[in-house]
């Protein structure tokens, strides 16, 4: 099985033709078509998933760059019957509208909520040291690589602002 | 994409002997690289991915200075605890740019090395003397609006995108640079980018062969730290005006000001000529005046651009104030 990535948990082997992004391989040959391909240049973050615990546009890497490395997509963060925190909170407040975007909301929020515990300050934090206070504001700051065009950020931020609540509580 | 070897680097000799193949690129974030080679502006035939060559580390200098490895993340950086309490300006500077997605990719060498973003030269459609020299300029006399006023020539106008460096030049940190013979060099940040002149196409001072290994900062100084950037949208724009800076106060009277400018130019603008007009005198409304003349005696503006000039004249006022008021 030659050099190999874990998607979701499971090993896979990395394709041989190296142009192939770290989404097309996702997408077209493990058919995990959850992380969608908004605009291919990382502007919209529709492709956004979880690296090694850390968020990324998964456009803008070679799946060959990522030999040994770990890969959560939205299919690996929860089901239909056994929703993750953050896929519930979008249910409950209505965090989208056409849902293109949502794939990549959620897996960048889930990645956000562990930068949020570790304190890590963005551009809208007044302190670069100390606790950080989840606000409307820094949920804004933190979450601006992930667009949505039908424009339901209201509910997408109420939706990150439950589900960081009921994780930090 | 266009078709190209894929080569693993998985030491510093590995990857300045792959880099220096004729055709051949370096590639550790990617997020710069890939963009252009989807737009066919960037087309190697060696991509060699450095980022397993070992060289990612932020460790305390013998100095009290702060060495930071060329592969360390953006992200990496802006939250290292020494950073944050001694190089503030620096965390400030990279939280201001991109988005958490790319700085979780982008790497400091690779930051320095980002190409611009005039829309000609990211266009192979359009002239560019950069991308294709003897082309032209599309964006003089076109679409200009991010475009450079300080340091331009008839061949170029475009800017230097980034954030990060401008605090670098700020904080006069120094590029560490390796070559494929094993030399190594150093060079100020202040020194590494080039002006457009007549070879726009050169935009740092690496040769083929050479990788740059880290990034070092001097021991912190005393003073305030701020990074202003003036943007069209409040998070995720490149700047229209930035300004990093470094103020001490001392009995009423400024005792530093280090100031880099972002937006400007095809490179972090740094005049030696503001700091020592700011130095040794009392804050004031002309002093401020005076300090914005010595910046914009050169400027010049290219229609769509124009605003760049004033909208520098009045950062700078408003950066030179809070850093007043903050320090006193």
């Amino acid at each position: 099985m030659g050099e190999t990535i874990s998607v979701n948990g499971t090993q896979r082997s990395l394709p041989d033709d190296p142009r192939i992004t770290l989404l097309d391989f996702l997408r077209r040959d493990l058919g995990l078509t959850g992380s969608k391909k908004g605009c291919d240049h990382g502007q919209c973050g529709a492709c956004t998933v979880i690296v090694n615990g850390i968020r990324i546009n998964s456009c803008l890497t070679l799946a060959a760059m990522h030999e040994g490395d770990s890969v959560t997509t939205i299919e690996g963060l929860g089901t239909p019957e056994d929703p993750s925190p953050l896929q519930r909170a979008f249910v409950d407040q209505d965090g989208f509208q056409c849902g293109y975007c949502t794939p990549g909301q959620i897996c960048s929020a889930t990645a956000m909520l562990e930068e949020l515990a570790n304190d890590w300050p963005s551009d809208a934090s007044n302190d670069l040291e100390g606790k950080i206070e989840i606000s409307g504001e820094e949920i804004r700051e933190r979450m601006s690589g992930n667009l949505c065009r039908c424009g339901a950020y209201a509910n997408i931020v109420a939706a990150i602002r439950d589900a960081a609540t009921e994780t930090s509580a | 994409m266009r078709p190209f070897q894929y080569e693993r680097a998985r030491t510093l000799g590995d990857a300045a002997r792959l880099v220096a193949g004729a055709d051949a690129m370096a590639i550790a974030g990617g997020s710069n690289l890939l963009d252009l080679m989807k737009l066919q502006v960037e087309t190697p035939g060696e991509l060699v991915d450095i980022n397993r060559a070992g060289f990612a580390e932020i460790e305390d200098a013998d100095d009290g200075g702060l060495r930071i490895g060329a592969l360390a993340t953006n992200t990496a950086t802006a939250v290292h605890p020494r950073v944050r309490s001694d190089y503030p300006v620096l965390a400030r500077a990279i939280l201001a740019g991109a988005t958490q997605q790319l700085r979780n990719k982008a790497t400091t060498g690779g930051n320095l090395c980002q190409r611009t973003r005039c829309f000609y030269f990211m266009n192979i459609d359009q002239p560019c003397n950069k991308r294709e020299p003897g082309s032209g300029c599309g964006a003089i006399d076109g679409v200009a609006k991010l475009h450079a006023v300080l340091g331009t020539s008839d061949e170029c106008i475009a800017t230097y995108p980034g954030d990060m460096a401008v605090a670098l030049s700020a904080l006069d940190a120094t590029v560490q640079i390796a070559s494929v013979d094993g030399a190594e060099r150093s060079v100020p940040v202040r020194d590494f980018h080039c002006l457009p002149g007549d070879t726009p196409w050169r935009e740092n001072v690496l040769e083929d062969g050479e990788v740059i290994t880290a990034v070092t900062l001097p021991a912190p100084v005393a003073g305030v730290q701020l990074y202003r950037k003036v943007r069209e949208r409040s998070s995720y724009a490149f700047a229209l005006v930035s300004i990093a800076a470094i103020v001490e106060m001392r009995d009423g009277v400024i005792a530093r000001a280090d100031l880099s400018f972002g937006g400007l130019a095809h490179k972090p603008w740094h005049d030696l000529r503001i700091s020592d007009l700011l130095e040794g005198a009392a804050p004031s409304a002309q002093l401020y005046d005076a300090a914005a003349d010595l910046l914009l005696e050169d400027a010049r503006g290219y229609g769509e651009n124009d605003f760049k000039i004033p909208l520098a004249r009045r950062t700078l006022h408003a950066v030179l104030a809070q850093a007043v008021e903050d320090a006193a």
